[in-house]
Formats: structure tokens, sequence, C-alpha cells
């Protein structure tokens, strides 16, 4: 996700659209199971950190526009997921699940990552 | 071959060789040809065939014991073979006994005391041959292993291409029976080929098939030698069953051993060299790309001190352990980018440091990006452009270069180091300091990113892949250590976080990037290691070691320690994807079944006990560790076994990457 440069207007449009979506309420608990249907923590890992084959998510994703945007038409290493496979309701809930990871703690405070 | 002259002959073509050799080599005494010479040893009748299965005893031929042979008398031929190996230092033979170099397996054992070489048992020649190579990058010392005619060949291949790919030597001696006249029907008869070396030819650097024990002595000595040149590589020789088997002829013929002086490996010309200098030494942003440039303690020492003499930022692409990342001069793969000239040594593949290939364009064509300024001038020293074929495409994209020097890096690096303080004008010396500043700030500041990107997930379970990184670190930092594998692409926090400065901390991938590779060829560089005192690491993945498990058993019964921490994630992760993009591609939802992943990439259901594999083949196993608390605790416990010689694997269950 950390390509998010180079938006199309309609990729914009997609996410604007998504963002304003009325009266659906994005659920964190769903979003949970459809991160693991739909296989980000295949690249992501299971609490969205990231790692060798794709950045990490969260704490503190991009805003659900963005999110929505480079999700739907990326052209870098991560293939584009299409509604069709992935519905727009999904996919607020994944970033609400990923609203919720919290901030992992200081490294400093990390003895293992002191040595 | 030697079946068609039972009786001693002298014909012109011996008579020249024999002649040749005589004056050209130093004349080496084998006690075989001694010997041979003391007993009288021709044998006056032509021997029988040693088998004369009817079909229906085909398949009983290889698993009964065999009829009694009559008795062969004088020296064996095989006798003279050993002791050509003996010359050339050769400490182990990993490989899988079989029929067709069973003359050769008795003369080793029997004759050679099992000593230089030592016959390692193998379950699988690809287990064998990965050994070879997993030693090789930790000795820098070849391994010669013997496999058995078709089928054995057929099984190290795989292993065969990742030496090549990987430029390392493994010295492979095929056993063959060429006789078609009178070699055993049946099952030896369907394990021949007329020409077996074909099998392997187009990835290893030289064959040959010897037809007299005097050629063999020339044919091993020179695979060796050509084995041992840069570019390294493998080398095959098919070895007649019955030139083993029968006895040395006293047909007038002096059988001696060329002695082997090693080749110098080829340097760089004297005026690229120069060119090379001058366009580093008045680089604004000079960039030192490695892959395998150096394959000892020194090649690392002259890359850091070509780097400090240009403040150059260094990219360790890691086919070996170049440079050391706790170097400040070390940066990762974007730094090409602002680069205007960059130094390639010893690259697998300079298109693709220089551009980006994105498999994400439309109807799944890739997008190809240039990832380097126009104007950047480009240096190549490698020595794979003296050894190129067509086949297999391991020479990757073509790419274009300003400077390019068909040579050895490490060798070429004393040479290219002074003719770059001859170059560097008076006026730059400031500057090229100055440049050393700003890469010690960027250097800290990534090791602070590494360390926090370190902490997401520090909990997890499945443990992360950082976490797992970390607590072996923790009991390992005061040891003499190594880390002899780590298979699979999953994650590089090692390479991230453990301070790697000596050539052995780190030994690079397959080359061929076959699956398979990363567990006999840690067993192969642990059992350098153990002959060396130190202590070798191997964070084993779970795809990779099920290629052949076997290697497991050899480790035990050799006594080959290794701490083994499974990297199990459940899955072929570098496939999982494929599919999921396919799918993407083509507008459809990919169908995991019952398992996490697309159908057909998910090692799950059930799950695999590696903890009881292992502890079955006669290691000291764990598992499985899901609770990062356990993971410590557990590490203690098998470095503490592997510390009294014993191999020890711990089953961790991993964050996919």
């Amino acid at each position: 996700m950390r390509l998010v440069r180079s938006f199309g207007p309609a990729a914009l449009a997609a996410g604007l659209a998504l963002g304003c979506g009325g009266a659906f309420a994005a659920s964190a608990e769903k979003g949970k199971t459809a991160y693991t249907q739909h296989g980000c923590w295949q690249c992501h890992g299971m609490q969205a950190q990231g790692g060798l084959t794709g950045p990490k998510l969260a704490p503190d994703p991009i805003p659900i526009e963005a999110f929505t945007a480079f999700v739907r038409t990326t052209n870098r290493a991560m293939p584009p997921y299409s509604e069709a496979i992935l519905p727009n309701d999904d996919l607020a809930d994944i970033h609400a699940y990923l609203q919720t990871i919290p901030k992992p703690a200081d490294y400093k405070s990390i003895p293992l990552l002191n040595q | 071959m030697a079946r068609k002259h039972p009786r001693p002959e002298v014909s012109r073509r011996k008579f020249l060789a024999g002649a040749a050799v005589a004056g050209a080599t130093t004349a080496l005494a084998p006690p075989a040809a001694k010997a041979a010479a003391t007993t009288d040893a021709s044998i006056s009748a032509p021997r029988r065939p040693s088998a004369l299965p009817p079909t229906m005893q085909v398949a009983v031929a290889e698993t009964e014991t065999p009829k009694e042979l009559p008795r062969i008398g004088g020296v064996p031929g095989s006798d003279f073979m050993v002791d050509v190996i003996k010359t050339l230092d050769i400490k182990y033979l990993p490989s899988n006994p079989a029929s067709s170099f069973r003359a050769i397996h008795e003369s080793l054992i029997n004759y050679g005391g099992n000593k230089m070489p030592e016959f390692l048992t193998c379950a699988h020649e690809e287990s064998a041959v990965a050994m070879a190579h997993g030693y090789f990058k930790v000795a820098g010392k070849p391994l010669m292993t013997l496999c058995h005619g078709t089928v054995g060949l057929q099984h190290a291949a795989m292993a065969v291409y990742n030496a090549w790919c990987d430029r390392v030597p493994v010295i492979i001696v095929g056993g063959n029976d060429l006789d078609a006249a009178h070699r055993p029907p049946g099952v030896p008869t369907i394990h021949s080929a007329q020409d077996i070396n074909a099998l392997v030819r187009d990835f290893t650097k030289w064959d040959d098939t010897p037809v007299s024990l005097q050629h063999f002595a020339q044919s091993f000595v020179r695979a060796y030698k050509i084995a041992m040149t840069p570019p390294y590589g493998p080398v095959a020789i098919s070895l007649d069953a019955g030139l083993q088997q029968e006895p040395i002829r006293n047909n007038g013929e002096k059988l001696s051993i060329p002695r082997y002086v090693p080749t110098s490996p080829p340097q760089g010309d004297t005026g690229a060299v120069k060119e090379a200098a001058r366009l580093l030494a008045n680089a604004q942003n000079p960039v030192i790309v490695a892959d395998r440039a150096a394959r000892s303690e020194n090649g690392v020492r002259l890359l850091v001190e070509l780097a400090e003499l240009l403040q150059a930022q260094v990219i360790d692409q890691g086919g070996r352990m170049n440079f050391p990342n706790t170097h400040y001069l070390r940066r990762p793969p974007t730094a090409v980018g602002n680069a205007d000239v960059i130094l390639g040594l010893e690259l697998t593949d300079f298109w693709a440091t220089v551009n980006a290939y994105i498999d994400n364009g439309e109807h799944g064509i890739g997008i190809n990006t240039s990832r380097i300024k126009p104007e950047t001038k480009l240096i190549s020293i490698n020595a794979s452009e003296l050894l190129t074929k067509a086949n297999y495409q391991d020479f990757q994209r073509f790419q274009s270069v300003d400077v390019s020097m068909p040579a050895d890096a490490e060798a070429t690096l004393p040479a290219l180091i002074e003719a770059v303080k001859a170059a560097i004008p008076a006026d730059r010396k400031a500057a090229i300091e100055k440049r050393g500043d700003a890469a010690r700030k960027a250097y800290a500041e990534q090791r602070e990113r590494t360390k926090q990107a370190a902490a997401l997930a520090w909990d997890a379970s499945p443990i992360s892949t950082a976490r797992m990184s970390m607590e072996i670190w923790a009991q390992i930092k005061d040891l003499d250590w190594s880390l002899v594998s780590v298979s699979g692409v999953g994650f590089n926090w090692p390479n991230r976080l453990w301070p790697m400065e000596k050539h052995y901390h780190w030994l690079g991938a397959s080359g061929g990037y076959g699956v398979g590779y990363g567990a006999p060829a840690s067993v192969g560089a642990a059992l350098a290691n153990r002959d060396l005192g130190r202590f070798s690491v191997n964070i084993q993945s779970d795809g990779d070691l099920m290629y052949a498990p076997g290697v497991l058993w050899t480790a035990a019964r050799h006594k080959i320690p290794q701490l083994a921490v499974m990297f199990n994630n459940r899955g072929y992760h570098q496939e999982v994807m494929h599919v999921q993009r396919l799918s993407n591609f083509r507008n459809r939802v990919a169908n995991l079944g019952n398992d996490m992943g697309p159908i057909g990439t998910s090692i799950e259901n059930p799950d695999i006990e590696y903890h009881k594999l292992a502890e079955s083949m006669g290691w000291w196993a764990k598992g499985p560790i899901k609770d990062p608390a356990q993971l410590g605790p557990a590490l203690k416990e098998a470095v503490a076994v592997v510390k009294s010689g014993q191999p020890a694997l711990l089953n961790v269950w991993t964050q996919p990457r």
C-alpha cells in the first residue's frame, strides 16, 4: 500500500464512492475474517505487520479512499482486486479491522531487539 | 569398455598416451599400479558376464544378494582410481550406494580405508550433490559424489543445476555399464546409457568418459582443475563399470597420476580496470552491487577497502556474504536510483539490478521500468561471461554495460583498488569523505526503521519471523556461528538484524532456485563447520524439507550437528500469490478448498509433524511451537544438544512471511 501516488480519476471516484457509502457500517470483526478469506495475510501477515512480500498495512492504515483506490487499480506488485472478487462491504470491513490493530511497543522496550 | 579387451595389448593410442603422460607429468607412483606390476595380474581369458538373470529375476537382481562371482585376480583397476582421487585431498564423498559403481565403492572403503574421501551414506542423489554444494561454500574445497547410472544422475540433476547456477564446483562420477554385449541384462541395462553425461551436459562445465585407467587419471585431475577454476562449476565423469571392476593390466603401460596445479583465476584486462577506476574515481555517487563477489574472508576485506576508498554505497544481493551488514556503507537495492556509476560484481542478473519487472501488466504481461538514471555508467566484472551455454537461460536478459570485464571479481579487486587510488583527483578527496558522512546518517536511520518494523506483531501466534529470528540470535550470538541455510524466499530478518561480518555468516541461496536445496545444503555446510569448530544454524522451510527429508538421517548417522529451526508456514507461499494473481487478472475468486491458500498451495490438513519426522531419524526435536514465549527456552535446550555434537530441530509455526 506504499505506492499510492498515481491514481487515475476513476480510481479516486471508486474510493470516494465507497468512503461515502450511506448507511453501511463497517465491521472490524467481519473484516478480520475477510482479511483471511481474501488472502491479504499471505503477503501482509496475519496481523498486517508486513514482510518481505508486502508492506505493513497496520497500525495506522491509510485512509479508506486511498486504500480502496489502490486495491482496485494497483499496477504494482500486488494484483488489483475488482469488486466482483472483493465486494465493497468486505473491503470496508477489512479497513475497519486494520484500524483496530494496536501500535506495537517501541522496539527500545523489547530486550531482544536491543542485544 | 575394458571387457572388450581382456588380453594385454599395446595399442598405438594407448602407447602415445602413456608416453605423453610419462613425459609431461610428475610421475607419482600409485601404490595400486606398483602392486599390479609385481603380481602379474593379467587375466588370460575373457571374464564371463557377472549375471544372467532371466526376466522374472530382473527385479530381484537389485534386491537380493548377487550370485557368487568368479574370483577376480590381480589388482583392481578401481584401486588405482582411489589412488588418483586421494591425490586431491577430497575429504568426503556423499552418495547413495549402487551397483554401477560397486567396484570403486569397494576400493574406497577397503583399499582406501574409507578416508580421504570418507563415504557418507545419503538417501537421495539430489541430497548428495546439494551436500557437496553447501560444503564448498564453507570449506572452499569441492567434494565428489558417485551417482548410479541413468536413474541416479537424473535424481541428482536438479542439485547439479543449482550448483551450476550458483557457480559451485562438485565432482560427479556416474557409474555406467557401457558394454552392451556383456553387461548384465535387465535392470543394469535399463540403468545404462550410451552417453550418460548428456543428461547434465547443458549445466556442467566439462565431462568425460574415460576408457582406460590412465585416461581416468587424466580425466579426474582435469575435472578437478576445471571445476576449481573460476567461474567454478560442476563437472561429470562417466565411469564404466567394466573399467572399475577389472584388474590393472600389465601391458607395458606405466600408470601415472598427473600433478594438480591450481589455475590462477582470470583477472580483468589492465586497460578496462583503468577505465573502470577513472569512472568510479570521478563519480558523484558511485554504487557497488555485489552478488557472488566474495568467496573468502579476503574477498570481503577487499570489497570493504574499495567501498571505503570511494565512500561508495554497497548493495549486497546476497549470492555470498560480500559486505558486512554492520558497515555504514551498506544500502538497500533502491540505492541504484541515485547512482551515476554502478559497479556490478559477479551479478546473476545485471538487467534486473538496474530495471524493474512488475508482474501486473495488461493481460498478464509484465511491466518493465528502468530503476536508474539514463546517463548512469555501468561497469561489470563477471567471470560467468567466460562460461555461457545456450540451452538453459540462467544468463538472464541482456544488459548493455559501458565497461565489461569477463573476469573473476575477487581476483580483480586488488588491481582495481590500486587503479582507483591512482585515479582519484586530489581535489575530490574532501567531497568523497563528505559522502561518507551522509551514508553514516542514512545507515543509522535505516537501522532504526528496521528494528521498529521487527517489533510489529512481536507477540503474534503463529510466531512472527522477526521474533523467531531474534530469539535464535539471542541463543547463538556468543558462538562462532554460521547461518547454513535460509531456504525459500520467505523473509530476510537475519540479514537485517544479525550482525554479519564473516564470509561464513551467510552462504547465499541455491542458485537455480530449485526447491529442496536448503536441507541437504545445510547438512553439507554444517559438516564443513563441524570440522572447523563452528556452530551451524539452519532456518529450514517446510516445503523445502519435504523434497528429500532423508538427509536428516544422514546428518544423524554421520554426527553432523546443526540447529534446524523450522520456518513452518504451512504453505508454498511463493506460489500462493501466483495463483491469487491469476485469479484476480481473470476476475475470479480464488478457490481455497478447505485450506488457507488457493488449492494446491497449502501444506496442511494434515499438518506435518516435523519434530516427529526428525526424531524418527535420530535427531533431538521438539514442537510444534506456536507461542512465542515458549520459543526461547526451547532454543536454549536445542543449542545445548547441538553443542554436544548432535543435530536438533524445533518445529516452529510461523507467520507466512
